[in-house]
């Protein structure tokens, strides 16, 4: 009987060929990688001039768009490892789709802050003369560790589904299956692995708590150790980890719904999760408000000439229109959404989701530009462009492509990897079924 | 025989001894001695010199033991990282003498072969508030004691000199742009694209073999890195004043060593100390702590008219381009 169910089980949760549409999605995604990725060639040619950032502003979407990756990897951190040690046990359907995401998007964050250097040539020299006193350095330091962290954390639990697999496509796709049979690691579920196992994935989970909580806080701090208004606030720590958790919780509940549909997964992720996951996604959201309104209100309290001159911009100035989007369609609606029962379902879910998302990355964009076309001494005698900033083609081209590239990842690791824990669904449904049969 | 050679270890000792001592002896008193033996070669050997130690004790030792000892820097052999010893360079800007003549932002421009569209040097009109006097106001890189710039450095490409500069090797500069961000000055400027500065920039690498000797720090422009106003190493190099403060026709610009309490805008040397005293001299956003080398005095007691200044005034240009 418990046979029967977890063949269907396997044939369920395998990765499956793409339909047509899966390989549109694919083929578009390289397409504007590729062409990103020839933009990014041209840049290197000619220099950043190719760029609209001047030395004013010096940074531009690069820089908001690192921010925004790295503030996704967070997912990684908050749901899977918080989830697994308050011992929540809706999580074992979207864990893994967490950890894929977690993983895309630090990969991305270390890519996409190369793209900023005016001498990617030099890269080796953060190296050889990196000094410790930089927050860069912090950066360096920490990208690299949670990528490790997090890859591991996708790959530990991974083993015994992956032996699985070993055995499912042992015929009908034999070279697929010797892949999967290698990077099982021989597991055979004996209960030797499975301590070793369990007690890796239990310290990979403590350890990727602070160290998301390090990587944020690295991220808060390239801007809060600068003198400029808008970054100089004690504020930026918390506000980037709550803020990150909105990001990433509401890319996650995005990602779920398509994957959902796509593979029918109706029966494994259930609305029962999207209500558990509104809730988690309406809590982050409360408490990024919380820091949204430290961070503004405050300094419109005490009305520093410099402070008020930077909120002006964003409240009513020129950011006006992107931050009442950000605030409003960020953040309000969805609290407002997701605070309701019916708006935990799935659909609207989704919509929130990428309203979120969509909302997540043009707030880094107002976190990076609007204070450095502010600074201390007036703008004069530079071009009169120099006064704003809008991203050039070039930027939006490669911008996309890292996004895009973002997808191709996790596209691709959903394609070939079981994107729900197949054993340790097994082993709940078998717990779930011998609870059944007592009560019965 | 046990004797013979205690005596001699205890003369050996000695002997070590009034050699150390010797050679704790400054730099500076050695040099005078070394002339002094030298004058007096002519005496026959084993003559004893006395020496003061820098104890204070009057010691003597045999002329011919006397050598010149290596720890005096020479200004030739000094590190373009390190810069000038026992120097410290300040700048003095006299705001009640600027009428925006822009001479200053010319001769750095052209000296420093600047192509891009921000001038190193800029001259910024001002107004603190509606019911106080408009101003002219010239800003260089305050070359900071605590610069903002090279404490977020992530390679050390920008660094602080012993003698007060902050420069750049735009050899090492990643182009994070990091120290740009953090200078709150926005004194320093970007090369966006490759510089422009023709044979000019090869006639440098020809003559000075690498672009980090001591004249020529941070020049030519590179593409992809980071420049600013460098205090013009190559002029004082040779005793002279940086090019903003030769070519101001009002002595805008005073120019000096903090250690010996002196300026000077070419025309007349002042006390430095003095000067800040009387005249009340500030330095910018000193609230920041970032403690700069450049201290403006005050448009009090002005010498010239704000209004004269309007006319070399461009909103959206400080870098003049060949036609």
């Amino acid at each position: 009987m418990i046979m029967k169910y977890s063949d269907k089980l396997i044939k369920d949760l395998a990765p499956q060929k793409f339909g047509k549409l899966g390989v549109i999605w694919t083929w578009t995604l390289i397409v504007i990688s590729v062409i990103g990725i020839i933009a990014y060639i041209d840049q290197v040619i000619k220099g950043q001039v190719v760029t609209n950032m001047n030395d004013y502003a010096l940074w531009g979407i690069y820089i908001s768009n690192f921010v925004f990756f790295v503030a996704t990897s967070f997912v990684g951190s908050v749901t899977v490892a918080v989830l697994r040690l308050t011992n929540n046990s809706w999580r074992t359907p979207i864990v893994r789709i967490a950890e894929i995401i977690s993983v895309a998007a630090i990969i991305m964050a270390g890519i996409t802050i190369m793209i900023d250097m005016g001498r990617p040539d030099r890269l080796l020299s953060l190296f050889i003369h990196g000094r410790m006193q930089s927050p860069i350095i912090w950066d360096v330091i920490i990208i690299p560790t949670y990528i490790i962290i997090s890859l591991l954390l996708l790959y530990f639990p991974l083993l015994p589904d992956l032996a699985i697999l070993k055995k499912h496509f042992k015929e009908k796709q034999p070279t697929l299956s010797k892949w999967y049979g290698k990077l099982s690691l021989n597991w055979t579920g004996s209960a030797a692995q499975k301590r070793i196992q369990l007690k890796s994935i239990h310290v990979l989970i403590i350890l990727i708590i602070p160290a998301g909580f390090i990587l944020q806080t690295i991220d808060a701090w390239l801007f809060s150790t600068l003198f400029r208004v808008g970054w100089d606030s004690t504020n930026m720590g918390a506000y980037f980890i709550s803020g990150a958790s909105v990001a990433g919780v509401g890319a996650l509940v995005a990602v779920i719904y398509v994957i959902r549909k796509a593979y029918k997964l109706e029966n494994y992720i259930t609305d029962f999760h999207f209500d558990k996951l509104g809730k988690f996604l309406v809590l982050t959201c409360l408490i990024y408000l919380y820091f949204n309104i430290n961070e503004y209100l405050i300094p419109e309290f005490t009305s520093k000439k410099e402070e008020i001159t930077h909120i002006n911009v964003l409240v009513s100035g020129e950011y006006a229109p992107l931050f009442w989007f950000v605030i409003i369609g960020g953040l309000m609606i969805p609290i407002i959404v997701l605070l309701f029962k019916k708006g935990r379902k799935p659909l609207p879910m989704f919509l929130m989701g990428v309203l979120v998302v969509v909302g997540s990355w043009w707030k880094r964009y107002l976190i990076v530009t609007p204070t450095l076309l502010h600074p201390f001494l007036p703008i004069q005698g530079v071009p009169e462009s120099w006064h704003h900033y809008f991203p050039s083609l070039h930027e939006w081209l490669i911008t996309s492509a890292t996004l895009a590239m973002c997808l191709l990842i996790i596209t691709i690791l959903i394609r070939y990897l079981p994107i729900i824990p197949i054993q340790k669904t097994a082993d709940e449904q078998e717990i779930l079924d011998n609870n059944k049969n007592t009560i019965s | 025989m046990g004797n013979i050679n205690k005596n001699s270890r205890r003369k050996f000792i000695e002997k070590g001894l009034k050699l150390g001592l010797v050679t704790a002896v400054s730099g500076f008193g050695i040099s005078k001695i070394v002339s002094k033996t030298i004058a007096k070669t002519s005496i026959p050997p084993s003559n004893k010199i006395e020496l003061m130690t820098t104890d204070g004790t009057l010691i003597q030792v045999d002329s011919s033991e006397v050598v010149e000892m290596n720890h005096s820097k020479k200004l030739d052999d000094y590190n373009v990282r390190e810069g000038m010893p026992d120097r410290k360079f300040v700048m003095v800007i006299d705001l009640a003498k600027c009428k925006n003549a822009l001479k200053c932002q010319k001769a750095c421009n052209k000296h420093h072969y600047i192509t891009g569209d921000h001038a190193w040097l800029k001259v910024y009109k001002m107004q603190e508030d509606v019911d106080t006097a408009p101003y002219w106001m010239p800003t260089t890189c305050m070359h900071c004691d605590h610069p903002a710039c090279v404490t977020v450095c992530p390679v050390d490409a920008t660094f602080k000199r012993r003698d007060g500069l902050v420069l750049i090797d735009n050899e090492r500069c990643i182009g994070c742009r990091f120290c740009m961000a953090a200078c709150p000055y926005s004194t320093r400027v970007f090369n966006w694209s490759e510089p422009n500065q023709g044979e000019i920039s090869m006639l440098m690498e020809m003559e000075h073999q690498t672009h980090n000797t001591a004249e020529f720090a941070g020049l030519p422009s590179v593409k992809g890195t980071v420049d600013k106003c460098d205090f013009c190493p190559h002029a004082i190099k040779q005793n002279e004043l940086p090019h903003c403060v030769t070519a101001c026709p009002n002595g805008v610009f005073y120019f000096g060593d903090k250690y010996e309490d002196t300026v000077t805008n070419g025309s007349e040397s002042l006390r430095l100390s003095k000067l800040l005293k009387d005249k009340d001299g500030y330095r910018l956003m000193e609230s920041l702590g970032t403690k700069p080398s450049v201290y403006y005095l005050p448009p009090v007691d002005r010498l010239v008219d704000f209004e004269e200044g309007l006319e070399h005034y461009t909103d959206f240009r400080s870098v003049d381009k060949p036609e």
